[in-house]
C-alpha cells in the first residue's frame, strides 16, 4: 500500500498543527461558531446530538494492521472503545471531546492517517472497489489512481469552498462495487478500441433527497489527462453550481438544470485550456503503481486440501465459506469478508478488542492489510485457502464471522436519530428488530442476494435509494414514519428504487419487510433474485400486499 | 485602514467608490456595472483605477479591459463562497493579469494560504484587529501537491 514520504507526512503534520490552532482560537472566542464550522468540518468533525463525531478518511478503503491497532488504541483512549465504518469506506468516532480532537489527529498522523476533507463542501475521500487488485476481470487496479486523486484533491486551493460536497469513486472492474453511478464523478477504467487503458467519466450522480444516476460526460479519457479533466469539471462546477439553495447545490442539479450536453461543452472548453499544463506524467503513475504491486503469492497455495476437507467436516465453516468468502484471481487464494453485521451489533460498528484481533489476524493471514467496504464490512483480500479454517475459528470467537454477507441482515444503516443531528428517525434499533425477525440463516440464504438499506433522513447516508429494499425515516408531526422503495441498485445495472406507497409507522416496519419478503417468495420464478422479481413484476403486487390490511 | 499586501501589513491607499458616489481623486475602485457604464470617463482617471468583481460577474467579458486596472478586488461575501478562487486563478494563469488581486469580504486567517496559491496577493481582513496574528496563516503549509499560481509544476515533478 502507499507509504508516505517526507512531503506527505509534513503535510498531515502541518494540518494537525493548523487545526490545533483553529481549535484553540475557537475555544478562546477568536472564532465564532459559524467561522469554526467549515474549518472543523474539513477536518471531519461534526457536532452531533450527544457529542461531536469525528470521521477519519480511509483512502480507497485500504488500511494496515498498524493503522487498525491505532484505531483501536485511539477509540479506547479518547472514545468509548468502538468505531463505526461508513458507506464511504471511512470510519467514525462517535464520542470524542472537541478539545481532544487535535491530539487524536496527531495520533492518527503518526500512522499516516488523517481526517482531511472527510466532511464539508470540498472534494471528499475517493472510494473504490474493495476487491481492487484481487478480482478477476479487472481492466487495471484502480487504487494507484485513487492515490493520485487523493493527492491532487488534498488541500486543492481552488476547490476548498465548493457549492456542496463532492465525491469521487473509481473502479477497474465492470462489476461496479463502489456505487460509481451515484457519485458526483464516477471513473471506470476501460480499454478503448486500440487496447489502451483510460477512463470512462460519469458526472452528476448522487443520492440524498434527489437521487440521480450519473451521466457519461466522456467515453474515454487518456490517463495523462486524468487530473486536468477532473480540474476542468471542478472549475466549471465551482463557478456554475448553485449557492442560493443547499438542496440544489450538488453537481447533479447543475447537470440537470443545464443539461449534460451543455456541461460537457463547458468542461471540454475548460479542459482544452489546461490539459497541457496539468498533464499527468507516466513516471508519476509508475511511481505510485510501485506501491500497489502484487504480493509474492505462494505458487503451492492451491495444493492445500484442508480447505475442501474442513468444509465437509464442519458445516458451520462451510456455510461461512459459501456466504462470506469470494474468489481471488490467484489459485489457492481467497477473499474473506469480516461481517460487521452480527445480529446484536449496530451495522458497521466494531469494538477496540475486535480491532486488535483483526490486526493480529491480518498480520498472520493477510500480509498485514485490511480493507473496508462500502457495505460497512471489512475484508481480508489475500488469504491462503489453507488458512481459512484457522482464520474462521478466530473470527467466530470474536463474533466477526456472521455468515450473512449480501443477505437481508447485511443491512446498510446510518447512525440515525440515536446519534446524528440531522436524522428524523431511528435506524439502528430497527435494524436490530429486523435482525431478530430474520434470525434463521437457512431462510436468509433462501432469500438470496437482498440488499436492505435504511437511512434516518433525506440525506440518505445509507444509500436507501439504491437498496433492493430502501427504507427512509421521515418525520411526521413529531412521529417517526418510514418511506419504502423497491428495486434500487448501485451496481453496474444501477437503478433508483421506486416508491412503494405512503409512509409506514415505525411499529409496522418489520412486518412490512416480512410482507415484502413473503410476496417475493410467492412471485419469484425458480432462483430469481429479489431485484429481478421486482423488475419483472413491478412495485404494484408488493404494494397491494403491504397496504391490503388498511 | 490596514491591509495585508504581499505578506506585509500596509496602510491601504485605495477608495472603494459606491456606484452613486461622485468620482474622487486618488486611487479608486469601481464595480463592473459602473465600469461598463462610464468606462470612457474612468479610463482618463489620473490615479490608479481598480475593478471590483463578484463571483456572479461574467469574468470573461472583462478580459479585454484588464490593462486598464492596476487592482482587481474579488468579493467573498461569505468565506464559504469559493467562486472567486477560480477567478483569481483564471486572471493569473489564463489572462496573464499581473496587477494586484485583492480579496475583500469575509476574509479570515484560515483562507490566506489557499488564496495565495490561487494568485491573490492582498487581503482586507474581516477582523482588522487580528491582522497581526493572521500573518501566520501564510505559513500553514510548506508544500502543496497541486500545480498552482505560485507553483507551476506539481509536487511530484518538482521534488519526487
Amino acid at each position: 500500500m502507499y507509504q508516505y514520504d517526507k512531503y506527505d507526512q509534513a503535510m498531515i503534520d502541518q494540518r494537525v498543527a493548523q487545526y490545533r490552532d483553529q481549535t484553540r482560537r475557537y475555544l478562546a472566542g477568536e472564532l465564532n461558531e459559524e467561522q469554526f464550522r467549515p474549518l472543523r468540518l474539513q477536518n471531519g468533525l461534526y457536532v452531533q446530538i450527544h457529542a461531536p463525531m469525528l470521521r477519519m478518511a480511509v483512502p480507497y478503503g485500504l488500511m494496515s494492521s498498524t493503522q487498525i491497532r491505532k484505531i483501536a488504541d485511539v477509540s479506547r483512549k479518547y472514545d468509548k472503545g468502538y468505531v463505526h465504518f461508513t458507506t464511504r469506506q471511512n470510519f467514525q468516532l462517535n464520542w470524542p471531546a472537541l478539545e481532544t480532537v487535535p491530539d487524536i489527529l496527531a495520533e492518527f498522523a503518526s500512522v499516516q492517517m488523517h481526517a482531511i476533507q472527510s466532511s464539508g463542501n470540498c472534494i471528499r475521500n475517493t472510494t473504490s472497489d474493495q476487491l481492487a487488485g484481487v478480482c478477476d476481470g479487472e481492466v487495471e487496479d484502480p487504487r494507484p489512481y485513487g492515490e493520485i486523486i487523493r493527492q491532487w484533491s488534498t488541500f486543492h486551493p481552488e476547490f476548498a469552498y465548493l457549492p456542496r460536497k463532492f465525491k469521487i469513486a473509481i473502479v477497474g472492474n465492470p462489476d461496479d462495487r463502489a456505487a460509481t453511478q451515484v457519485h458526483d464523478i464516477g471513473l471506470h477504467l476501460v480499454k478503448n478500441h486500440e487496447g489502451e487503458v483510460g477512463f470512462e467519466v460519469l458526472v452528476g450522480g448522487g443520492l440524498g433527497r434527489t437521487p440521480i444516476l450519473g451521466k457519461q460526460i466522456r467515453p474515454f479519457l487518456e490517463k495523462k489527462d486524468l487530473l486536468s479533466y477532473l480540474e476542468a469539471i471542478l472549475r466549471v462546477y465551482n463557478r456554475l453550481g448553485r449557492r442560493d439553495n443547499k438542496y440544489k447545490a450538488r453537481i447533479k442539479i447543475t447537470v440537470r438544470e443545464h443539461g449534460i450536453n451543455h456541461i460537457r461543452e463547458l468542461v471540454e472548453a475548460e479542459w482544452v485550456e489546461i490539459r497541457d499544463q496539468l498533464e499527468l506524467d507516466q513516471k508519476e503513475i509508475d511511481r505510485v503503481k510501485g506501491f500497489f504491486t502484487e504480493p509474492e503469492y505462494e505458487v503451492t497455495a492451491a495444493e492445500d486440501d484442508s480447505f475442501a476437507k474442513m468444509q465437509v467436516e464442519d458445516k458451520n465453516f462451510a456455510r461461512w465459506v459459501k456466504q462470506n468468502v469470494v474468489a481471488h484471481k490467484k489459485p489457492g487464494y481467497k477473499v474473506a469478508y469480516i461481517s460487521l453485521k452480527a445480529p446484536k451489533n449496530p451495522p458497521g460498528d466494531v469494538s477496540a478488542e475486535q480491532l486488535d484481533v483483526i490486526a493480529d489476524l491480518a498480520d498472520e493471514f493477510n500480509m498485514g492489510e485490511v480493507r473496508s467496504t462500502h457495505t460497512q464490512n471489512l475484508l481480508f483480500s489475500d488469504v491462503k485457502q489453507g488458512d481459512l479454517y484457522a482464520l474462521w475459528l478466530r473470527l467466530e470467537t470474536e463474533e466477526l464471522a456472521t455468515p450473512n454477507i449480501d443477505t437481508l441482515t447485511d443491512m446498510i444503516c446510518c447512525p440515525g436519530l440515536d446519534f446524528c443531528g440531522l436524522a428524523n428517525a431511528t435506524s439502528i434499533p430497527l435494524a436490530k428488530e429486523i435482525n431478530e425477525r430474520f434470525d434463521d440463516l437457512d431462510y436468509l440464504y433462501d432469500l438470496g442476494d437482498l440488499k436492505v438499506k435504511m437511512s434516518g433522513c433525506m440525506n440518505g447516508c445509507a444509500h436507501q435509494s439504491v437498496g433492493h429494499i430502501g427504507i427512509l425515516g421521515v418525520d411526521k408531526k413529531g412521529e417517526e414514519w418510514y418511506q419504502f422503495t423497491l428495486g434500487g441498485s448501485s451496481e453496474a445495472d444501477a437503478s433508483l428504487g421506486q416508491r412503494l406507497g405512503r409512509a409506514i409507522p415505525k411499529d409496522d416496519v418489520v412486518d412490512t419487510v416480512s410482507t415484502l419478503v413473503d410476496t417475493y417468495l410467492e412471485l419469484r420464478e425458480q432462483d430469481e433474485p429479489f431485484l429481478n422479481t421486482v423488475r419483472r413484476v413491478g412495485v404494484d403486487p408488493f404494494k397491494e400486499r403491504v397496504y391490503a390490511d388498511n | 485602514m490596514q491591509i495585508i499586501k504581499d505578506k506585509e501589513i500596509v496602510e491601504d491607499n485605495w477608495l472603494h467608490l459606491d456606484d452613486e458616489a461622485e468620482l474622487a481623486a486618488g486611487n479608486i475602485t469601481v464595480s463592473l456595472a459602473r465600469w461598463q457604464e462610464q468606462h470612457e470617463t474612468l479610463a482618463n482617471h489620473e490615479s490608479g483605477l481598480g475593478l471590483r468583481l463578484t463571483g456572479a460577474d461574467p469574468l470573461e467579458e472583462v478580459v479585454p479591459d484588464l490593462d486598464s486596472f492596476s487592482l482587481i478586488v474579488l468579493d467573498f461575501p461569505a468565506f464559504t463562497d469559493g467562486r472567486c478562487y477560480s477567478f483569481a486563478r483564471l486572471l493569473r494563469d489564463r489572462f496573464g493579469y499581473k496587477g494586484e488581486i485583492r480579496a475583500q469580504g469575509d476574509i479570515l486567517h484560515d483562507q490566506l494560504f489557499y488564496m495565495t496559491q490561487c494568485g491573490i496577493n492582498s487581503f482586507e481582513m474581516a477582523n482588522p484587529n487580528r491582522i497581526e496574528s493572521a500573518l501566520a496563516g501564510f505559513d500553514d503549509f510548506t508544500e502543496s501537491y497541486q500545480t498552482t499560481v505560485l507553483k507551476p509544476a506539481p509536487l511530484y515533478r518538482r521534488n519526487r
